[in-house]
């Protein structure tokens, strides 16, 4: 099941240290928010996702197996080709 | 006061004729006795209907249902249905004129949905009209009751899952989009959030039929909506128009620069191309059109608006609390002729910061607005980089509420 970084917005203070234990996968932006791309994270960088969803202070940093948007569309995974294809991408 | 024109461009199908309201007896002499039929059929005729939610998002109603149904079947837990009449834009009218002039029309949609759904609760939430509301609903017998909900006066009060938070009895502010309210909304069960307007057709729909429904509008898009058209120099009108009608039938457009299709978070478009385009339920927005006439400036205009948007911030989620009065500020030095530095840039970087970074849709259409605005503006921001403005008439158009 492919991981996604959820960001609850709400919540998010802008601690940074999700960027500090993620820095390939987030930048912090111009006010100290965190900038994720939304693409699945590869295998190799779950460990330290998980470290980053229980290390932030407020909680905002969540792991998703859906890439759930406020647009009010249905849950769904990508399909599986797309999936693999990103897994594997460098 | 908002004049109503119902008849001018089809049969009326949701205002009562005559800007009367409508009351019990009078609305079902003219519409007939509500059926409920069984809950099945009924999904099955919405389905048919391709009804889509008029609260701005044009979401498929059919799928809502569907989703609310499947989330309450999963979790044992009945659902809530909740009739958003929050209509917190401040340009738009359609949504109050409807529920004044045919209240039992909005409280029939919401019995067929929570009858549809097997809902144990019902909630009306409005921002005005509350006892008026109350008074429709004593002369009905319901049969699931409705509790008729005041909102506090704020842009994002009717946002799903804020209206969610206030009739669960807490504050009216966005949350956080995972778990979505149809999953989990009021008291945590699953919770359809509906339109007033969307109710209203589904009240029709649910008496005539899906081949009734789809009579008026494209068959990609089929039906009717209630659009709130500004006209400078006219009183505010509210009007029913089948989607697929070019905006130049609704709108006189001699004389204007653009039209704001779709309200604050909408577009801005030039005449020319306005004068192509048809209503479209993916553009109109919660049905606002505003033409701008030649002699105002529409940076100005946009510039108000920002900044009430930015102030209307719930100020909850980082990017949009940031972003969005940095990027009206700046607006606003853009609405100045004058020299503009790298504003321009400023506000490209910041639109891009704050897009797609927030619980809910505010910061995302209010970038819509700042975006449309600096390409259809575009040579009138070029004039005022050169320190002038072609804007004759500095009156403000666009209603913005006082900053208290």
């Amino acid at each position: 099941m492919d991981q996604r970084i959820d960001i609850d917005w709400t919540a998010c203070e802008g601690h940074g240290l999700c960027a500090e234990l993620l820095p390939e996968h987030i930048t912090l932006d111009e006010w100290g928010y965190p900038l994720v791309d939304g693409t699945p994270l590869p295998a190799r960088a779950v460990k330290r996702a998980r470290r980053a969803a229980s290390d932030c202070p407020v909680l905002a940093f969540k792991l998703g197996t859906s890439h759930e948007g406020a647009r009010g569309t249905a849950r769904s995974a990508p399909t599986g080709p797309r999936m693999t294809e990103r897994l594997h991408r460098p | 006061m908002t004049a109503t024109f119902p008849d001018l461009h089809m049969s009326p199908r949701l205002l009562a004729p005559g800007a009367t309201p409508a009351d019990h007896t009078t609305h079902v002499r003219r519409y007939g006795p509500l059926a409920y039929g069984d809950p099945a059929g009924l999904l099955r005729t919405l389905a048919e209907s391709g009804l889509t939610g008029r609260g701005g998002a044009a979401f498929p109603a059919y799928r809502k249902f569907v989703a609310v149904a499947d989330a309450a079947r999963r979790t044992g837990r009945a659902p809530v249905v909740v009739a958003n009449g929050a209509e917190s834009e401040p340009a738009s009218h359609k949504d109050r004129t409807l529920l004044r002039l045919s209240p039992h029309l909005v409280l029939d949609g919401l019995q067929v949905a929570a009858s549809a759904l097997g809902a144990e609760e019902a909630h009306l939430a409005v921002e005005d009209g509350a006892s008026w509301l109350e008074a429709a609903l004593a002369e009905r017998h319901d049969p699931l009751p409705v509790t008729v909900v005041r909102l506090p006066r704020r842009f994002l009060a009717g946002q799903a899952s804020a209206l969610a938070r206030y009739v669960s009895g807490g504050p009216a502010l966005p949350a956080h989009p995972d778990p979505p309210v149809r999953e989990r909304g009021v008291r945590r069960a699953p919770t359809l959030v509906q339109n007033v307007e969307t109710l209203a057709h589904l009240a029709l729909i649910a008496r005539y039929g899906a081949d009734w429904f789809r009579a008026a509008g494209t068959p990609a898009q089929p039906g009717s909506a209630l659009c709130t058209l500004h006209v400078p120099g006219h009183e505010v009108r509210v009007v029913e128009a089948p989607f697929g009608m070019p905006l130049s039938r609704l709108l006189p457009l001699n004389d204007t620069a653009a039209v704001l299709v779709g309200g604050y978070h909408g577009t801005w478009i030039p005449t020319p191309q306005a004068a192509q385009l048809p209503l479209d339920a993916s553009t109109l927005g919660a049905g606002v059109l505003a033409a701008l006439p030649v002699d105002r400036c529409g940076l100005t205009e946009t510039a108000r608006v920002l900044r009430y948007l930015a102030l209307q911030s719930a100020g909850q989620c980082g990017p949009c609390l940031n972003g969005l009065p940095r990027i009206a500020a700046a607006f606003r030095t853009l609405a100045e002729p004058g020299p503009q530095g790298a504003t321009r840039d400023d506000i490209t970087r910041w639109t891009g910061l704050t897009q797609g970074r927030g619980a809910c849709h505010h910061p995302d259409g209010t970038i819509r607005l700042v975006r449309s605005a600096l390409t259809t503006f575009a040579p009138e921001l070029d004039a005022h980089a050169r320190g002038l403005c072609t804007a004759t008439d500095p009156t403000p158009l666009l209603p913005v509420p006082q900053e208290t």
